[in-house]
């Protein structure tokens, strides 16, 4: 489909580009490990729970490592000595382990191969587990088929019972995703909380438990609807990886994991974030879980007229990073938004030629779309009739996921009768626009045609840019959301450290190594 | 003088509201819905839209007429009663009347994530034509971001020697905004610093008679832009520095 006469060259010039900027990152992500890769490479060994004082073990474990250890050498050759030491199996030595005083580092280290034999058994049934499910997954969307677009709504009471109610009722009226919003500030916690929550901030606590019970509930709905309902939760924060994890092998199904949104918008350290979204993207490609990028948040800081070429330069570098870490193009849920000033005379001419190209660049792609939030009052009958012109262009340019707006934005979290209004709302243009996308054509050299190839031209100025000053010295001054961090500025640069040469993990080689069909 | 809401006919009282009720679709949740109208002291509730949202759920859209009615004269309400000055004459204040450059740190404090908030105000875009205090001269902005913790908030006042903190607070559950404003507040008094800032809170969901009992110096509610804040700003600093020659 070529609707808006883009310049293809310049296309494939924007991924080259993007693909250079990506590989001088990827080579400092090679050299470094950190605490929270550490931890889901325990979790995936089966490693879960925690002590009395609700410290989850994973943490004790690498916490005592870089304590009086060296974590550079990675976790798992510690683990594997005190399993040698101790003759136990896994799951003694961690009851063992919970109850004396005796750390991670009170035994002789053995050598990497002894190790490898030793922990084999335990990586393996992780792995096992990460397959199951993923064919789980894959037998029931075979059995239940989804649909070109799909609404994606959000539940988030704080109370994890409370938010299958509400999931349950979405479902019901239409929505074919559903996403757990997280408890505010869970993204800055350095560790993940433990077991079924009830109570949180602006959203639910993301756990395993809390994971698990949503995703039996939505299999009711979904054997009751047929239609197969997918469960969304965020990566993004300081534990990155052990939620990829967790998803992994309680069924979700996306989950929000960008390569560089913790930086921009949590203040985490770039470095940490970089190294993180690269092991939690490899078990994400391993366990067939789309990923969706957060460039729609750009614009809820920057100009959506004048900033809409950054939106499309990050998809094209997300696009990469997604790439090395083995996610396949069916995988990678970019990001955008309508958040054009609807004041704004032609705006929505501006927000169908974004849409549109995104669409076209990212042909194979299940995009994210997010809705208006920026210029929504509380003026609830305005903000319903901006939400029809998005979900109008989420039709007309035939987007994946379609995360619906609420007319109570910003004033409260969703009551149920908003979401099925939302719904409503989607469905009908759904239905009464359904063909539009083949039906229409644009104008030659029209406004859309004109501000499309202008925000592409835009886009491969700005890579360029980036290409010759780096990714790490762009984020510094800068380029995305009008947000600057530095080098060493941010959270959770001491939980990252430089690979020993003697590093050993043995989840990560076969995160990179095993052949999968996805 | 005496109201009541307007529909189409002077004091016919007419509301419209819409809720939810945890029961099955049917005659029995509309008859059900049209009860707790009349609870609610409306007269003549009718329900113009019942519709099932899911299993054991029913969604109403409900109007009828009210019958109290209020008299707007014995109504106070505490503004602020400065008057708002364009960008221009601002900056004119500042250079004729202060002399020196007006720090502001701004920041969406506690576990508020949401930054459009304080962007509207401090960021150089502003918001929907009204540019922010960034682009003003001799304004010098810090925009902390969401998220910042009020004694990380009131280190970096501190070091910038601000003369003006900005709060915001965007979502709101369960009232832990106002735990966090006023902790904010007890934090400055015990550093000592109250009395040198001017302390605003702005937000969806503050009005200034809120911030006021909070102990802030002014709060700022939805329809406020960036001039609004610098003004009030510039009002204080210049009311105080006379109180202090005096």
């Amino acid at each position: 489909m070529n609707k808006l006469n883009l310049n293809n060259s310049k296309i494939v010039e924007c991924r080259q580009m993007a693909a250079s900027i990506a590989d001088n990152v990827q080579s400092f992500i090679n050299k470094h490990t950190t605490v929270t890769i550490e931890r889901s490479v325990l979790r995936m060994m089966g490693i879960d729970g925690i002590d009395a004082f609700e410290v989850p073990i994973c943490n004790l474990m690498v916490d005592d490592v870089v304590k009086s250890g060296d974590l550079s050498l990675g976790i798992s050759i510690y683990l594997a000595s005190a399993l040698k030491s101790t003759g136990l199996t896994l799951d003694d030595f961690v009851k063992e382990y919970v109850n004396s005083s005796k750390t991670l580092i009170h035994y002789p280290l053995i050598n990497q191969s002894e190790a490898d034999v030793i922990l084999k058994p335990y990586v393996d049934n992780g792995i096992n587990r990460m397959i199951e499910t993923r064919k789980r997954r894959h037998e029931l969307q075979s059995k239940y088929p989804g649909k070109n677009t799909e609404i994606y709504v959000i539940v988030a009471t704080g109370n994890i019972h409370e938010d299958i109610i509400q999931a349950t009722a979405a479902a019901k009226a239409g929505a074919d995703i559903i996403a757990v919003i997280r408890t505010t500030g869970q993204s800055l916690l350095d560790y993940v909380p433990y077991g079924i929550t009830t109570e949180g901030f602006g959203g639910t606590y993301a756990t395993q438990a809390n994971f698990r019970i949503m995703r039996e509930a939505l299999d009711k709905v979904s054997s009751e609807e047929n239609r197969y309902i997918k469960l969304v939760n965020y990566a993004s924060g300081l534990c990155m990886p052990e939620i990829a994890i967790m998803g992994a092998f309680e069924r979700l199904d996306i989950l929000l994991n960008d390569s560089m949104y913790g930086i921009i918008f949590r203040d985490i350290n770039m470095q940490r974030t970089f190294v993180d979204q690269y092991f939690s993207r490899l078990i994400n490609a391993y366990a067939g879980i789309i990923i969706n990028t957060g460039e729609d948040n750009y614009l809820t800081t920057s100009d959506a007229v004048e900033q809409a070429h950054t939106v499309l330069a990050s998809q094209f570098i997300n696009e990469q990073f997604a790439s090395k870490a083995r996610l396949s193009k069916r995988l990678m849920g970019l990001g955008h938004a309508f958040e054009i000033d609807p004041n704004i005379e032609n705006g929505f001419l501006y927000e169908l030629a974004q849409a549109e190209l995104t669409r076209e660049i990212f042909p194979d792609s299940p995009l994210k779309y997010m809705p208006p939030t920026k210029h929504i009052s509380g003026n609830i009958f305005r903000a319903y009739q901006q939400n029809t012109l998005f979900n109008v262009v989420t039709t007309m340019t035939n987007q994946s996921i379609h995360l619906l707006g609420m007319m109570t934005e910003a004033i409260h979290t969703p009551f149920m009768q908003d979401r099925f209004l939302a719904i409503q709302n989607a469905l009908m243009v759904q239905k009464t626009m359904k063909s539009i996308y083949e039906e229409m054509r644009f104008k030659d050299n029209g406004i859309i045609q004109l501000r499309a190839q202008r925000v592409l031209d835009d886009a491969h100025e700005l890579l360029n840019k980036i290409l010759k000053q780096t990714l790490f010295k762009a984020l510094e001054e800068g380029v995305f959301a009008d947000i600057k961090r530095s080098f060493n500025g941010g959270k959770g640069l001491e939980g990252v450290f430089i690979k020993n040469s003697n590093y050993f993990n043995p989840v990560l080689i076969r995160l990179q190594e095993d052949e999968y069909v996805d | 003088m005496l109201i009541k809401p307007y529909g189409d006919t002077l004091n016919d009282g007419k509301v419209q509201l819409s809720f939810t009720l945890p029961i099955n679709y049917g005659p029995i949740a509309t008859e059900a819905a049209k009860e707790l109208a009349k609870k609610m002291g409306l007269n003549d509730p009718s329900i113009v839209h019942s519709e099932s949202i899911g299993n054991e759920y029913t969604f109403f859209v409900v109007y009828g007429s009210t019958p109290h009615s209020i008299e707007p004269n014995s109504i106070t309400v505490k503004t602020i009663d400065s008057p708002t000055y364009s960008k221009e004459e601002i900056e004119t204040m500042i250079e004729e009347k202060i002399g020196r450059n007006i720090i502001f740190v701004g920041a969406s404090t506690g576990t508020d994530a949401h930054t459009v908030g304080i962007d509207a105000i401090m960021n150089m875009k502003g918001y929907a034509g009204h540019y922010g205090l960034e682009r003003y001269k001799h304004i010098q902005t810090y925009n902390m971001g969401s998220q910042v913790q009020n004694e990380e908030f009131i280190r970096k006042a501190k070091e910038v020697k601000a003369d003006v903190l900005l709060v915001s607070q965007t979502v709101t559950q369960k009232d832990i905004h106002l735990k966090n404003l006023i902790e904010l507040v007890e934090l400055l008094e015990a550093e000592g610093m109250r009395e040198k800032v001017i302390l605003i809170v702005g937000g969806a969901r503050i009005t200034h008679e809120l911030a006021k009992e909070l102990g802030y110096d002014a709060g700022f509610g939805p329809g406020k832009f960036a001039e609004d804040v610098a003004s009030f700003s510039v009002h204080e600093l210049i009311r105080r520095n006379r109180l202090a020659i005096e």
